[in-house]
Parts: structure tokens; C-alpha cells; sequence
């Protein structure tokens, strides 16, 4: 009896303007590129409003509405939420709509969208809580489970969200991870007491993300009714199938044009078709089925690249050079007591600038260079790295008044 | 296959890119297999070389044509020369009537050989191609290593150059294009067909540097800058003395060389010093070799920010050295390098921001200085040459 579980990644960064090294000292402004380019922050959420937030959002709507036993689950990073709010308030009015159905599970993580697990678990935490307490003021819930970003996890990450009261987390079914095991069955995270580990299984979920409109795939077209029938042999085999997935999926990544929409209308009808099938969301799912196993991850895995690790935000020099000095930063930063400071160091966190300059772009690589705004990974690590030196300016300046 | 090919000065008498992209590329033919015949054009005053021991290759044959011409060569240059060696009223009065003659000549060589195709490397040798071509009923390759209006920049061009690079391209049964960049102003300026052009791009010889990326320091300065090539309006080195300018307003602790010779070297000399840098600005001459070598591996960054390039040979020595390289936009070689820095070539504000930025942030320099080095490898003469035998094939099973 395969529970279907859907989780969607909901996020877009406070992307970088264009910085120069002539402009540090004078320039305290960021993020507010005016452009008709992809840096441009406003313009590209109202672009993606369009073609997938509030499309898919109705449908989602429509789709709660004509199938009782429909559920699903999102996570929303605070720069989301913050730029819905800023740029298209609409957005943010279906994302409470869809909230107030009772099917929708609203998850957390760090508000920034950051790498902090990986650096300051005090950051961690209080980025963890700011995001906490930005869901419960837009939508008055308080989420139970944890996704980290980008499902970065690790035994000590489990152990970090159980410490912070969550009962759940979401990772990567990872082959190495998992072993003999299967994604579709409830873990417990080694040297947790009470947590448990739902595993993307990732090549349901990537046959929808990233294969769906893909010509050379043997499986082209891809059918609600078939993908249905491969949910569906999990049966007997399997308890929970979880997909996971970036919500730009629908309508930015896969065009409107190759049928998403038209799949996504009919997938639930299609899975709820077979009997012993059912939707359940992350809490329900963990609520609903024992840990089967203990699951013992020492490395980082995450959800980005075949690699499955940490190396799309920190594999060259450069990378290292930026987040090593972000967080070197850190106690400055807070003992300031610059609000405005603050924030724009927690801005420059977000995962997304490193992954715009990570260089292995040959194995993998055509997905980083269709999702880096900058031209290259070079020019994104001068604009950051220039803002850097700029706050640290500012930091100094705050020390002498 | 046997190549009837119009070639140029040979290294180390080159003064410049295209006599080191013809050798190479006539040497890796001959590697696989297919004769070359090499026609170049040779003074009887120069000093005797033994391009047999050069090329040592038993599918290498030269042909020599007496003839001043040069890569590189304009109507007053060779005007210039002429005036000394006029007594000898063995050329042409003009570098026009002298490209002719040239042209005469080498169908006279065309007669007396046996061969398959025809190939020959920038206009200066396409009305011996041409002349070859009619002669012979063979196809005919014209390969642009640059045009007119790379060598103005777009100013000036010479209306009968570019009637002798049109008509040599539009009588060709194939035009070789050093780069997409040198393509399209091949459709866009000659309007050739964009079916009768293909890309092949240049290659570096050399074996990776065992010593590149180990920097050697040349000077008291904390960093080193470096311009390599021709010191004319094509290469902008306006635009590097500029930007040079501008950087040191910033950090006064960098030398920047300028390495090469040209028409404009007097007029940068006078630049330099009215923008009053010149104890940061040093004019290195024209290198060659060991010298060149180790003046790429002390400098922190190359700039090549050049007004019009079709390739752009010395960004992928630089970047073979372990130096990392900042290329202009309007460069061929840049189109298919992702680990380097572009620069519009006349926005040196931007152009002094991301010097500054390699010198100030040493992980910037040292990742593209790692992964442009990895990048080169896809260039290669044994590939160029693979392009080239496709071409030839292409041309004489039709």
C-alpha cells in the first residue's frame, strides 16, 4: 500500500547585482538590480509567477478540491516569501489558500535558504527559527518536519533538527546511502532518538523534474496513467514513494508547452485509480509508518548533480573563498547590532550564489550554466566577493561609531 | 590525398600568428598521411633556410617563390621596402601587382605538379589559389585566419584587399574559417553562403608547460599585467594602456608589460607617459620562445583586448603557461573558452574592475588559471587537421 508523498522546493535568491571593485565603499545596495537581465530579482519572480507559482497553484487548488484523499507538502524559504510578498502579493494569497485546504503541510527550513548547517549550527538555528517564525505569521502553522537545503543531511544534520524539536527530516535516497535498502520505506537517522527520514526517491522523482520532456528518453511521452502504473508496482514492496522536487518544475524548467500542466491535471485521479494507493504528507507519512532501518550517513548528500553531494557549492577555490569568509564574518556581523547589516550578510548566505560559481560544468554541467544568471562562475564570484569586502567596510565603520 | 598548399613564413621567421598556424597545420596533414606540397614566398636576399630539416617530414615538399610578401603586409610597408630593392625589378611596383604576380607564379608551380585539392591561408595567396584552381580544374580551399576588417578594426578598410579576399572566398569550392566569430563576418561582410563555410579553429603545438602555473617573478612589483601581440589598432592596446591607467589610480603596486612591436608602439610609448605611468608601464619588444615563455609564467594575468580577433593564439599559449587570461568579446577563441574573463574591448572601466579583482582575490586567478588550462586541451592541431581531410575528402568524391 504505497502512500504517495509529494514535497515541493518553493525558492528564489536575492541574486547579486553586478559589482565592481570600484563600487565597494560607495555602494551599499546589493540586490537591486534594474535590468532587463536575469539578475534582475523583481522581474524574474514576476516572470516565474506567470509561468508556474500561480498557474500551478490554481491547479493545485482545483486538483485538492475534486480528490479528498489529494495532500501534498511545500517548503517556502523566507527570501521567497519575502520577494512573493515585495513583487507579486498574489502569490503569496494562493500559497494561503492552499494552506487553509488542512492538505497542505507547510515544512521548514533555514530562512535564508543557507549552507549554515555546514558552518554555525548558532546560525543554523536561528535561521531555522526566523523561518519558523515567518510561516506562522503568514500562514499560522508551525511546521514539525525539516528539509535542510537543498537536502543537504548527514547524521549530524538529523541530529541538529532533532535537537530543534522537529520529528522529521527529508534527504536524498542516495544509492551509496541506502545501499540494499530502498528509498520507499520510513528510516531512523543514526544517533537520533525519535526522528525519522523520509528518502527522495529519485528516479520517480527526476523522471517528472528533469526527464519529462526529454525526446531522447526511451519512456517519452510520459503519462500520468503510466507514471501511475509505476508508482503502483511499489505496491508490496514499498510504503511511502516520495517525490521530491523543485516547484519550478512546473511551467519553468518543463514548459507549459510539454504537457506538465496536462499530466499534472491527471496524476492524482491516476494514482488514487488503484486502490491500495493513497497521498499522504511528510508528518503523515512519518506518523503512519515504523522505521524500518537506521540509516548511518556520514557524508553530506544532497539532492544537486549525479554527484549527489556537496561539490555544486563547494568544490573550487573560489567557492571556499566566499563562504569561508561569509562566516568568518559572523561575529562581527551580530555583535554590530546593524540590523540592515545583518540581513544583507544573511541575503549573501543563500546556497544559490555558490552553486552560480561552481566550475564543473563539463560532466554535468549544462544544468549550472542554464541556471547561472552571471555569465560565468567567475563574474559571479567577483560580484559577491566584492560585496563581501564592501560589508566588511561597513562592519568597520560600525565599529568606530 | 596530396595538398597543393599556400602557405607562409615559417617559424622562427614569423611575426606573427599565421605562419605558426600554417606550419602546424601542414605538420599534423603530413602526420596522417596526406602530402603536402608547401608553396611559400621567399626573398633570394633572405638567409638560406633548411625547411627540410623544419618539417623532416617524407610527406613535406617546399616550393619557393621569390617574393617579398609578408603576413601582415600594407601598401606602404611594401612600398617602403620597394623603393631599396626596386633595382632588382623582379616584383611587382605595388603590393597589389606584386600579389598578382605572386599569383602568376604559382600557377606556373601548379602546372608541373600533381595533386588534389588546393588550400590557401589568407588573401595574400588567394589569387594563387585561384590561379592554381584554373589551371588545374582543382578544388580550391581559402582559409581566413583574419580579414580586412579585423587588420582595420573596421576603419579604413582597403576596398581592393577586400575585393581580392571576396573573389578569392566566392571562386572557392570551400571557405575555412578560423571561428564562428570570423564565420559570421564572413557571411555578414563577403556574403558567402553560410553552408560553404566551416569552423576550424587553431590549436597550440606545444605539450602542456611541466612549469605552468609556477609563477616567476620578474619585478619589485607585487603583480604583473601582461599584453602580448602586434601593437596595432586591431589588438587595442589603447584600450590595455587605459585600463592600466585605471588601475594603478587603485593599487600602485603592479607593472604592466607590453610585449610585441607594431605600428602603434611610438604612439602607446607617448600614451603611457602622458597618463603619466610610466614607471608602472614597461614596452618589452617582440619576443619569441624561452623569453616569451617565461614572461607569461611570471605575469598574473594575460589581457587580450583586442577590437577584432579571429582567434587569438597568445590567450591559449598564455593560458598553457598557467596564466589566466582576460580576452576581449570580440575574440574567435573566446567562443568556445568558458574558464577565462571577458571584457567588452572598449569598456576599460570594466576591463581596470576585473584586473583588480584577479589581483586582489588570488582563489579568482588560481581557478582560472587551473580549469582554463584543463579547457585548452580541446584545442588541437591533430583534430584541426582531422577537419581539414573531412573537407578534402567532401570536395574531391563530389
Amino acid at each position: 500500500m504505497p502512500s504517495v508523498c509529494f514535497y515541493f522546493q518553493v525558492h528564489q535568491p536575492f541574486r547579486v547585482k553586478k559589482y565592481s571593485i570600484f563600487q565597494i565603499g560607495n555602494d551599499h545596495d546589493y540586490f537591486n538590480d534594474r535590468g532587463d537581465g536575469k539578475l534582475n530579482n523583481g522581474k524574474i519572480f514576476e516572470k516565474v509567477a506567470r509561468k508556474c507559482y500561480l498557474p500551478t497553484n490554481e491547479m493545485m487548488l482545483r486538483l485538492l478540491d475534486r480528490h479528498p484523499e489529494f495532500k501534498i507538502s511545500y517548503s517556502l524559504s523566507g527570501v521567497f516569501l519575502e520577494q512573493a510578498e515585495r513583487y507579486a502579493p498574489e502569490v503569496l494569497n494562493s500559497f494561503y489558500r492552499l494552506v487553509q485546504t488542512g492538505r497542505v503541510e507547510l515544512l521548514s527550513e533555514t530562512y535564508y535558504h543557507s549552507l549554515a548547517a555546514l558552518y554555525s549550527f548558532d546560525e543554523f538555528e536561528r535561521q531555522v527559527a526566523m523561518h519558523r517564525a515567518l510561516i506562522r505569521k503568514f500562514f499560522g502553522v508551525t511546521p514539525t518536519v525539516f528539509r535542510n537545503t537543498e537536502l543537504i543531511y548527514s547524521n549530524e544534520i538529523a541530529r541538529y533538527a532533532e535537537r530543534l524539536g522537529f520529528s522529521g527530516i527529508l534527504a536524498e535516497g542516495a544509492d551509496d546511502i541506502l545501499g540494499w535498502r530502498s528509498p520507499n520505506f520510513v528510516y531512523k537517522p543514526k544517533g537520533t532518538d525519535t526522528m525519522k527520514l523520509l528518502l527522495k526517491n529519485y528516479k520517480l522523482s527526476d523522471d517528472i523534474a528533469f526527464r519529462f520532456s526529454s525526446r531522447d528518453w526511451l519512456e517519452w511521452p510520459l503519462t500520468a496513467e503510466k507514471f501511475a502504473r509505476w508508482v503502483s508496482e511499489h505496491n508490496g514492496n514499498g510504503e511511502v514513494v516520495n517525490l521530491f522536487m523543485d516547484y519550478e518544475t512546473f511551467g519553468e524548467h518543463q514548459w507549459e508547452s510539454t504537457g506538465i500542466f496536462d499530466f499534472l491535471r491527471e496524476l492524482p485521479g491516476r494514482i488514487l485509480g488503484h486502490a491500495d494507493n493513497d497521498f499522504k504528507t511528510p508528518s503523515e507519512a512519518i506518523a503512519a509508518y515504523p522505521a524500518r532501518d537506521e540509516l548511518d550517513v556520514l557524508r553530506y548528500v544532497s539532492w544537486a548533480d549525479i554527484e549527489r553531494d556537496l561539490s555544486a557549492w563547494r568544490s573550487n577555490a573560489m567557492q571556499e573563498a566566499a563562504l569561508g569568509k561569509l562566516y568568518q564574518l559572523e561575529r562581527e556581523v551580530l555583535s554590530s547590532g546593524d540590523e540592515q547589516l545583518m540581513e544583507d550578510w544573511r541575503k549573501l548566505q543563500t546556497s544559490d550564489h555558490f552553486y552560480y560559481m561552481c566550475t564543473k560544468w563539463f560532466a554535468d554541467g549544462d544544468v549550472h550554466k542554464y541556471f547561472n544568471p552571471y555569465d560565468s562562475p567567475y563574474e559571479a564570484f567577483i560580484a559577491h566577493r566584492n560585496v563581501l569586502e564592501d560589508l566588511h567596510i561597513r562592519i568597520k565603520k560600525v565599529e568606530v561609531i | 590525398m596530396r595538398v597543393l598548399m599556400f602557405g607562409w613564413e615559417l617559424p622562427p621567421y614569423n611575426s606573427g600568428g599565421l605562419g605558426v598556424a600554417c606550419y602546424h597545420l601542414a605538420k599534423a596533414l603530413c602526420k596522417k598521411n596526406t602530402e603536402v606540397i608547401f608553396v611559400l614566398p621567399r626573398r633570394v636576399d633572405m638567409p638560406p633556410q633548411d625547411f627540410s630539416i623544419l618539417f623532416a617530414d617524407a610527406n613535406m615538399r617546399i616550393r619557393t617563390i621569390n617574393s617579398p610578401l609578408v603576413p601582415y603586409i600594407t601598401s606602404s610597408l611594401y612600398l617602403s621596402f620597394m623603393s631599396a630593392e626596386a633595382r632588382a625589378r623582379l616584383y611587382g611596383n605595388t603590393l597589389f601587382e606584386e600579389v598578382l604576380r605572386y599569383g602568376r607564379q604559382a600557377k606556373k608551380i601548379a602546372e608541373t605538379e600533381t595533386f588534389d585539392v588546393i588550400h590557401a591561408h589568407d588573401w595574400l595567396s588567394f589569387p594563387a589559389g585561384v590561379a592554381a584552381k584554373s589551371s588545374s580544374g582543382k578544388p580550391l580551399v581559402v582559409h581566413v585566419h583574419a580579414t580586412e576588417f579585423d587588420r582595420t578594426g573596421g576603419q579604413g578598410v582597403n576596398p581592393l584587399v577586400y575585393e581580392i579576399e571576396k573573389w578569392g572566398m566566392e571562386r572557392a569550392d570551400k571557405v575555412i574559417a578560423v571561428s564562428n566569430f570570423t564565420k559570421n563576418m564572413i557571411i555578414e561582410k563577403y556574403g558567402i553562403a553560410p553552408e560553404k563555410i566551416e569552423v576550424v579553429y587553431n590549436a597550440v603545438e606545444r605539450p602542456d608547460d611541466p612549469h605552468g602555473g609556477v609563477r616567476s617573478p620578474v619585478s619589485r612589483h607585487k603583480s604583473l599585467v601582461l599584453f602580448v601581440g602586434r601593437i596595432t589598432l586591431q589588438k587595442g592596446p589603447d584600450y590595455f594602456v587605459e585600463a592600466a591607467a585605471k588601475v594603478l589610480a587603485r593599487d600602485r603596486d603592479v607593472l604592466f608589460v607590453m610585449a610585441g612591436d607594431g605600428d602603434m608602439y611610438h604612439e602607446m610609448i607617448r600614451k603611457a607617459a602622458a597618463m603619466g605611468i610610466s614607471d608602472n608601464f614597461l614596452f618589452a619588444g617582440f619576443l619569441r620562445g624561452s623569453e616569451l615563455t617565461a614572461l607569461y609564467r611570471s605575469a598574473d594575468l594575460y589581457v587580450m583586448p583586442s577590437v577584432s580577433e579571429p582567434f587569438g593564439l597568445t590567450a591559449i599559449e598564455s593560458l598553457q603557461c598557467g596564466t589566466p587570461i582576460l580576452i576581449s568579446k570580440q575574440t574567435g577563441a573566446g567562443e568556445s573558452l568558458t574558464h577565462c574573463l571577458k571584457v567588452d574591448f572598449w569598456d576599460t572601466d570594466e576591463m581596470a574592475a576585473k584586473i583588480l579583482a584577479v589581483l586582489s582575490y588570488k582563489e579568482l586567478g588560481q581557478c582560472l588559471s587551473e580549469f582554463g588550462r584543463r579547457e585548452i586541451g580541446k584545442f588541437s592541431w591533430d583534430r584541426s587537421a582531422d577537419q581539414c581531410i573531412t573537407i578534402y575528402q567532401q570536395l574531391t568524391t563530389t
